[in-house]
């Protein structure tokens, strides 16, 4: 390694340190403000618990493993309702960025679909599935997947032309195409699109278990509510906040594995 | 002339407008040309005279409005590995590296590795870049880049190879370098080649032949033989031979941006 690569190198690990400097003061910033509000006595206790309170709370449920069950609960139903969407969203959103045709056909409906409110649709889900589980990742599908197709046609629509190009007068075929320059092209735009409907997922999570659910982070927030369990509400919070950004870190890192190739800014 | 590999004859393209209130724009009119077995075929002309929408006709990237393309009497349709193409843009692969993209061609055409890897070394050799098989074209220059696509075109084997302004945005230092590079390249290989320019002294230097295209819409306004004895390289650009055919292709340019400004 030459000392110009060393020194580059120093530069990059500098400007990441001071990036991750950053993010730990904005963090702490808030949890002071948090403190000075309930310590210094300065809201009320029902409205907004102590961090000592919130993490009794939270050790508690912990041990007596009703926290575990209901993450455990939560991210499975994201889990598998996001999957299923994306399963669906990802060659949908392919053929429509490739094909007018199916695109004229398909479109329309999606966009209409997009902006129908998820929670409006959640009676018709109980009518037509019952409440068990199949309703939850119904909800988070119909909550995502709209989304996801339009975000994964309009990411291989962005595919550089000229590549595509390339590859045809290379000798590759339609297939070869798509298998060998639309998808891996495409990658680091889906791997985005992928974190942010995951994200989103979260939110639908909370809609599928406010109606018909007896377990799930979002279901003891919003038990919680009727008896002005502030501590549980936050807890419960905090601890969506926290899988969010595994999830979120998750996905970077397996961004940067599976497409080592793509550098972006700002990174 | 050698053996007539390809030929272009009374094309037309008209890019109808979008809506009704768009004018039809005529890129191209009544264009006919031939390139003959491993010549070396250079076109200069104004821009936006649709040099470009005529070497994506050749490639079957777009379709004519009316006319044919052949390559050795076979009629063009869409596009296909006996026609390679180099962009301007590079357009490499940034997830294969060097080697991997330079072996696209030929493992589309379902040619086995080894074979794969022996003609990624050699057409690598030939553009000067042994060494550099594992590097991703992020680490590259814009000229090794380029390198790496015009040895990605000739590792497929093409019958004729599309060039378009594929220099236009390297530095000067790098572009002559290029030149001489595929000057030496296409004696080599022995390729039939339709390069593209706004550049006289590129195309001279480079051409067997140089077909001077008018303005909107494209018609072939002359077709000039570049007589110069000798290798081809930057020592050319003080030749009177080569001082002489410039004079006349920038005058013709020039008279072609006179006649533009009167049209508006
Ligand atoms: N898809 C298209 N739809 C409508 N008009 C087009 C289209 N592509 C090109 N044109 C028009 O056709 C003409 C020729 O374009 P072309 O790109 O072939 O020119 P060019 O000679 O390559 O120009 P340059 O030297 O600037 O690269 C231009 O007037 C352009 O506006
Ligand atoms: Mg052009």
């Amino acid at each position: 390694m030459t000392e110009e690569s060393k020194r580059e190198k120093v530069r990059i690990s500098r400007r990441h340190m001071a990036y991750r400097t950053m993010s730990v003061i904005s963090f702490c910033a808030i949890l002071a403000l948090w403190c000075i509000a309930t310590y210094g006595g300065m809201v009320n206790k029902i409205f907004m618990p102590s961090p000592t309170q919130v993490i009794q709370t939270t050790v508690e449920m912990a041990r007596d493993g009703s926290l575990w069950m209901n993450c455990w609960m939560s991210v499975k139903r994201v889990m598998v309702g996001w999957f299923w969407s994306a399963v669906v969203a990802l060659p949908m959103g392919m053929v429509m960025a490739r094909s007018k045709a199916f695109s004229a056909i398909i479109q329309p409906i999606i966009e209409f679909a997009r902006y129908l409110p998820v929670v409006a649709l959640v009676p018709l889900t109980i009518l037509y599935l019952g409440i068990d589980e199949t309703q939850k990742y119904v909800i988070i599908w119909l909550g995502t997947f709209f989304q996801l197709v339009l975000m994964v046609c309009d990411t291989v629509s962005s595919v550089d032309k000229n590549m595509i190009n390339a590859a045809r007068t290379l000798g590759a075929s339609r297939w070869q195409v798509y298998k060998e320059v639309i998808f891996p092209a495409s990658l680091p735009g889906l791997m985005d699109d992928f974190r942010l409907t995951i994200g989103w997922a979260w939110t639908y999570l909370v809609v599928a278990e406010m109606v018909a659910a007896s377990n799930g982070l979002g279901y003891i927030i919003l038990k919680s509510q009727r008896f002005l369990a502030t501590d549980v509400i936050f807890s419960g919070l905090i601890t969506i906040g926290i899988i969010g950004l595994i999830t979120d870190f998750t996905v970077k890192l397996l961004t940067s594995v599976i497409v080592p190739w793509h550098e972006r800014l700002g990174d | 002339m050698a053996e007539t590999k390809l030929q272009v004859s009374n094309l037309n393209k008209i890019f109808s407008g979008k809506t009704k209130k768009d004018p039809d724009v005529t890129a191209l009119r009544d264009i006919s040309l031939s390139i003959g077995e491993a010549e070396f075929v250079v076109m200069v002309g104004p821009s936006g005279c649709g040099k470009s929408t005529l070497l994506n006709i050749i490639g079957g990237l777009e379709t004519a409005t009316s006319g044919s393309v052949t390559i050795e009497g076979r009629e063009v349709t869409g596009p296909g590995a006996d026609r390679g193409m180099v962009f301007q843009g590079y357009s490499l692969f940034p997830w294969l590296t060097v080697r991997k993209n330079v072996e696209f061609g030929l493992k589309m055409q379902g040619v086995d590795a080894g074979t794969r890897a022996k003609a990624a070394q050699e057409y690598l050799r030939l553009v000067g870049l042994e060494g550099f098989e594992n590097a991703l074209p992020n680490q590259l220059s814009g000229g090794m880049k380029q390198r790496v696509a015009i040895a990605r075109t000739l590792a497929a084997r093409p019958e004729v190879l599309l060039m378009d302004e594929p220099f236009g945005a390297l530095d000067a230092q790098t572009r002559v370098v290029m030149q001489e590079l595929l000057a030496r390249v296409s004696r080599e290989t022995k390729n039939t080649i339709l390069f593209i320019t706004h550049d006289i002294d590129e195309a001279i230097l480079l051409a067997n032949r140089i077909y001077v295209m008018s303005r909107r819409p494209g018609t072939v306004r002359a077709v000039l033989e570049v007589k110069i004895e000798g290798e081809r390289n930057h020592n050319i650009l003080i030749n009177p031979e080569f001082l002489k055919l410039k004079k006349k292709i920038m005058d013709m340019l020039w008279q072609e941006s006179q006649d533009a400004a009167m049209d508006r």
